[in-house]
């Protein structure tokens, strides 16, 4: 009984310590991160939806501070899933105002990072939990999980190169939920090969979205017009 | 030959009604376009209805590739109709102004005849077709520009880039042809039986109607009968904006549409070779 009493009044007291180490590694990931004003950059996008059929292709994403991003793929179309601009994770600090807990100690494809909760204290705030995968020791974000209200939940796995320095990723992979597609066939009018049908689909697929970056301009500044939205 | 050609494509071209095609087909084309331009958006949000909820597209999407694949899906519905116009009335109409025994009795064969006749519909197809190809790809690519194409399909879409499409079309506007010339030759075959042309349009017309309605209806009865269906075959242009194309099934689909060519073309010159002319 002594030694429980004495258990919980030592994580009670060593709590506040605990998240002011979180709310710290969180504040010098943002610092690093904050050293980026701007960027273009180059890359490759590949989709991987269970109903789109689509070619990798070459993109230009561009990106202001605090969270003006914007993906275009020259004289092309450009899909992207809902709540899109977390592909960037420069844009993923700009509320100040949250609660930052520890979720232990995780491997993230080898790499042992510390889990950070983040809880917006705002009560309309979009994301309403996002768990940080934190590599402490080259201060990197690997992974980051996060909920919000409107676009559901995601996933963002980012791999490092050459732009480590800036905090920037030469591969980011966005996960996420899908939804089914379905247009009526009096609509569509498609040829039928005849044969036996597949299998109805299971519906709220998981999703992707592959970027792989392999160059970036910093902080040599972006034209607003770049972030003007195209004409559908 | 190639007088009695020649002969067939005057009386074709001599003919108002051959016009008529070419005029709907124009108006038809301009309409799409003009409502397209003035009012695509609400069209392309209704298709992208279940990809939004999920899914952000930014670009051109109502761009001339996607305008043009519209128009050629809406009219190579209705260009039967026009073609059939033509076809139907290269025999029954023979027949119906007195000029078919006329024919028979000059120093040609009827197989000749009606090889003649036949070619000089397929010249007419041709020609509808080639007009359609000009208003609906290069008018849509002058008004709306290019950009990627986005092919909508029951169950999934797909996306095809700019510098790869140009060549789809004109590989799918020589499935059409295929397609148009079958058309034409059930017309030209129908024609071989009746008096007056009405008859022979009408007849065409149902049986791609009834197939088109069969095909579009997802019951599984008609789900199975459909690959039967040479109208079925007639859609498989849409093969070349598949990504990759199956072309396997392109190639199946065109060779039932060539072999059905031959059946209609053949049962009618041994009809006609029987036929005994009395008009």
């Amino acid at each position: 009984m002594m030694r429980s009493i004495l258990i919980i009044g030592l994580m009670l007291f060593l709590q506040p310590v605990s998240a002011q180490d979180e709310t710290a590694l969180v504040e010098n990931l943002k610092a690093k991160l904050a050293k980026v004003n701007d960027y273009k950059a180059t890359g490759k996008m590949k989709i991987d939806v269970s109903f789109i059929n689509a070619p990798a292709s070459n993109i230009n994403v561009f990106y202001k501070r605090p969270n003006k991003f914007r993906l275009k793929k020259a004289n092309g179309i450009s899909i992207l899933p809902k709540g899109g601009v977390s592909i960037n994770i420069n844009s993923l600090f700009v509320n100040d105002n949250y609660k930052a807990v520890s979720a232990g100690e995780k491997a993230v494809n080898g790499v042992s990072t510390k889990a950070v909760m983040l809880i917006p204290m705002e009560e309309n705030s979009e994301v309403v939990l996002m768990t940080l995968y934190i590599d402490e020791k080259n201060l990197l974000l690997l992974k980051t999980s996060i909920t919000t209200r409107e676009s559901g939940s995601y996933e963002m796995d980012m791999s490092y190169g050459k732009f480590s320095n800036w905090g920037l990723p030469d591969k980011v992979v966005f996960s996420f939920n899908t939804k089914d597609y379905k247009l009526p066939k009096g609509l569509t009018l498609e040829y039928e090969k005849g044969g036996k049908k597949k299998e109805a689909k299971i519906q709220n697929k998981k999703g992707s979205v592959e970027i792989s970056y392999s160059n970036y301009i910093i902080n040599k500044g972006v034209d607003e017009k770049e972030f003007a939205s195209d004409k559908l | 030959m190639w007088q009695l050609i020649r002969i067939e494509l005057f009386k074709i071209f001599k003919k108002p009604r051959t016009y008529i095609a070419f005029g709907a087909i124009a108006a038809i084309v301009f309409l799409i376009q003009f409502a397209f331009y003035s009012d695509g958006d609400e069209y392309m949000a209704f298709l992208l209805k279940s990809v939004n909820e999920t899914f952000t597209l930014e670009g051109k999407l109502l761009n001339g590739y996607f305008i043009c694949y519209i128009i050629l899906q809406t009219l190579l519905l209705h260009v039967p109709l026009l073609i059939a116009l033509v076809s139907g009335d290269m025999i029954a109409g023979e027949a119906n102004m007195g000029t078919l025994r006329l024919l028979a009795s000059k120093p040609v064969s009827r197989t000749g005849l009606i090889l003649s006749k036949f070619i000089a519909a397929t010249v007419y197809t041709l020609a509808l077709l080639t007009f359609m190809a000009i208003l609906s790809l290069f008018g849509s690519m002058l008004i709306f520009g290019v950009s990627d194409l986005i092919v909508f399909k029951t169950e999934m879409f797909v996306v095809l880039e700019s510098d790869d499409v140009f060549w789809r079309y004109i590989a799918a506007y020589g499935f059409a042809a295929l397609s148009m010339i079958t058309v034409s030759s059930l017309a030209f075959f129908l024609s071989v039986f009746a008096e007056n042309s009405i008859g022979p349009i009408i007849g065409a017309m149902s049986i791609v109607l009834i197939c088109t309605i069969l095909i579009s209806m997802d019951i599984p009865f008609f789900t199975e009968m459909k690959p039967f269906l040479f109208v079925n075959h007639m859609l498989n242009w849409k093969g070349f904006f598949d990504r990759p194309v199956d072309y396997a099934e392109v190639l199946k689909s065109a060779l039932v549409l060539i072999f059905h060519i031959i059946l209609f073309v053949s049962l009618t010159i041994f009809v006609f070779k029987r036929k005994d002319i009395l008009s």
